[in-house]
């Protein structure tokens, strides 16, 4: 009886560059083992490729020394990372859902941007520009209702300021 | 309650109140060096002295936990900051490390000496751009200045401080959550004991604390323990498990309010005062119907009980879980408290880690039961099943791994017991109130 071949990885293209592994090595230093890593890593690999691929999972694991499941439990655990099927567009808007934004329109905003934009929750716009997100309380309750722009959240917005902060960006 | 100077927030707004030089202009870092010139266990002496209790949300006195670290320990110790600040309604946090990180990453340095860890990791939200850039570049110039790194001013103290940041959610700031969540893991709450002083971040003994306790230990070693303590509220003899309420804290107030904002206080101020004295009154001229004394997790107050001291100690006696991170949310009476609890119900179903099932289920169903009531759907015994629910779960009736689960429920029973003729008058009509945003969330999750 013939022994069964082993089960041959599809050739798939790396997905991260070398420029991207290196940053990712350039964390080890700051812990005892690699595993920490692990937040780090996904979030390097989302920020330029706007999602994280089986692909990246895999290469992720082969550089901190993890199984990909590992990976790949952690980062399904937190809604915050977009596989493949669902990348980020250029921009990631989130609104604030919580209540101190509530009681002041957060979720109403909500509403209006997703009329204007023609987007449900989740969704990204036609044009691969704006993903439109709910987010929990942003910590800018001060500022009810706000809004997070990629890295920066804006207090007191409507669906105009919004616009006008993202022709901007 | 007579205003003070505020400490904590005195830099806040100034120019360039982030920057290295400004912070040692305005005297930065001589507590530092005090602290390098004391032994680690006058350190923790001074700081047990001042009555320091966590600024987090649990009020744990953070001397007392320092010692629970087991002697002699051939290292590595971990001090493990929170930054985590997510718990709705809150916010100082933020204006802490946007504003003035030096007093907080001083406060890290000092208690980093008085616990013998070499390490300190932050854990911070990942929506705080802002606080990230700002403390990067704050542990950039300490690293360069001499003050982070190897043989600190030639002490032969060796530290570094890593930035973390977290991935969006609301569990990563429980503790041992935080923990898991560091060593790459799902953020799954560890069962206690061990408790991380024992056995923590990578196996090892790690202390976990919040931003602004670091920023008051800061202040408690360069003012003094009696200075602390010259603020607050005493024990109440009829405690015998209240600990006192010392020192200054920052109060975030939101909702329907004029002015809101994050107001240095010392411990003990009441809703009223905030909301009149601080807050400028509800706009409108509309009356309060309801505050959350310390985040949503704590529960809610009624209207006539807004003179009860927002101390430790306080809010308990209204019935609600504790102070929390004294995040005030003001409720006005044109407001729905149906609405309002299913805001706080869907928040905790969305944010249960899961993996306890009278958490992961409780959460649902209260948010189900509240969405039926609230699509008009609903019968008078829901009320009391809801209470039921909201009884069943946590570490109080001792069926959860976390507090999570506390205070998932207690916003429940404090609204029903509080507001029940609101909620029976509610479910009579028939109602429909779900609004369309909300029917578009419901359907992307
Ligand atoms: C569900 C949950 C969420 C929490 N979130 C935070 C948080 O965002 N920030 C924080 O400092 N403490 C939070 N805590 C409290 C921490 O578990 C812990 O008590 C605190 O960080 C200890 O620091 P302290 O003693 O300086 O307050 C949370 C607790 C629970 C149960
Ligand atoms: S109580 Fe809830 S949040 Fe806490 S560990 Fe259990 S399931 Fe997770
Ligand atoms: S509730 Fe929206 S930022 Fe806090």
């Amino acid at each position: 009886m013939q022994a069964a071949k082993p089960v041959e990885r599809r050739d798939v293209m790396a997905v991260l560059s070398e420029e991207l592994k290196e940053k990712i090595r350039a964390e080890f230093p700051k812990y005892p083992n690699k595993r920490a890593v692990t937040l780090p890593a996904l979030h390097i690999v989302q920020d330029a490729t706007r999602s994280v691929s089986l692909e990246a999972i895999r290469e992720i694991a082969e550089l901190l020394e993890l199984h990909p499941a590992e990976v790949h439990d952690t980062m399904s655990f937190y809604g915050y990372f977009r596989d493949e099927k669902h990348p980020l567009g250029k921009h990631r808007v989130w609104v604030c859902r919580s209540i101190s934004c509530m009681l002041r329109g957060g979720e109403d905003l909500l509403a209006d941007l997703c009329e204007k934009w023609n987007v449900k929750p989740g969704e990204t716009t036609e044009d691969g520009k704006i993903t439109l997100e709910f987010g929990e309380c942003l910590g800018v309750c001060e500022g009810a209702p706000c809004v997070l722009v990629d890295e920066d959240c804006h207090p007191c917005m409507t669906a105009q300021k919004v616009d006008e902060i993202l022709k901007k960006s | 309650m007579p205003k003070c100077e505020p400490v904590l927030l005195a830099r806040v707004g100034k120019p360039d109140s982030a920057s290295l030089a400004t912070y040692q202009r305005d005297g930065g870092y001589e507590a530092f060096k005090k602290a390098l010139k004391m032994s680690p266990e006058e350190i923790i002496n001074e700081v047990k002295t001042s009555g320091l209790r966590g600024r987090g949300g649990a009020g744990f006195p953070t001397g007392l936990k320092w010692t629970f670290l087991p002697k002699n320990h051939a290292g590595p110790i971990y001090l493990a900051i929170n930054g985590d600040e997510s718990e709705p309604g809150t916010f100082n946090n933020r204006i802490l490390m946007e504003e003035d990180p030096h007093q907080i990453l001083e406060g890290i340095m000092i208690s980093c000496h008085a616990i013998k860890s070499n390490t300190s990791y932050i854990y911070l939200r990942v929506e705080y751009g802002k606080s990230y850039r700002v403390l990067k570049q704050a542990i950039e110039e300490l690293y360069a200045a001499g003050l982070l790194g190897k043989n600190i001013l030639g002490t032969g103290f060796d530290l570094d401080i890593y930035l973390h940041r977290g991935a969006a959610a609301y569990i990563c700031g429980e503790e041992t959550g935080l923990i898991e969540s560091l060593e790459g893991k799902r953020a799954w709450p560890r069962i206690k004991p061990p408790f991380p002083a024992i056995e923590g971040l990578f196996r090892k003994p790690t202390i976990v604390n919040n931003i602004e306790t670091m920023a008051c230990v800061t202040h408690i070693i360069n003012r003094g323990a009696d200075w602390f303590k010259s603020m607050g509220v005493p024990p109440d003899p009829n405690n015998p498990r209240d600990a006192g309420s010392y020192g200054p804290k920052l109060y975030c107030l939101s909702g329907h309010i004029n002015k809101p904002g994050c107001y240095e206080i010392p411990l003990g101020v009441t809703s009223r005062e905030l909301i009149e004295e601080y807050g400028g009154g509800v706009p409108n001229g509309r009356k309060v119907k309801a505050v959350v004394p310390g985040g949503i997790s704590m529960g809610f107050m009624s209207a006539d009980e807004l003179d009860i001291p927002l101390d430790f100690n306080g809010p308990g006696k209204a019935g609600c879980l504790g102070l929390g991170t004294a995040a005030v949310v003001v409720v006005d009476d044109a407001t729905s408290m149906v609405d309002v609890l299913f805001n706080c119900a869907r928040f905790f179903a969305h944010e249960s880690c899961g993996q306890c099932t009278p958490c992961r289920e409780g959460t649902a169903w209260m948010q189900k039961i509240l969405w039926r009531i609230r699509s008009g759907q609903g019968e008078l015994r829901d009320l009391d099943l809801l209470t039921e629910v909201a009884g069943s779960m946590g570490i109080i009736p001792g069926t959860t791994i976390c507090g999570l689960s506390d205070g998932a429920g207690w916003p429940v029973k404090n609204a029903i017991q509080k507001f029940r003729p609101e909620f029976e008058e509610f479910i009579k009509s028939g109602k429909k109130v779900i609004r369309h945003a909300e029917e578009l969330m419901a359907a992307a999750h």
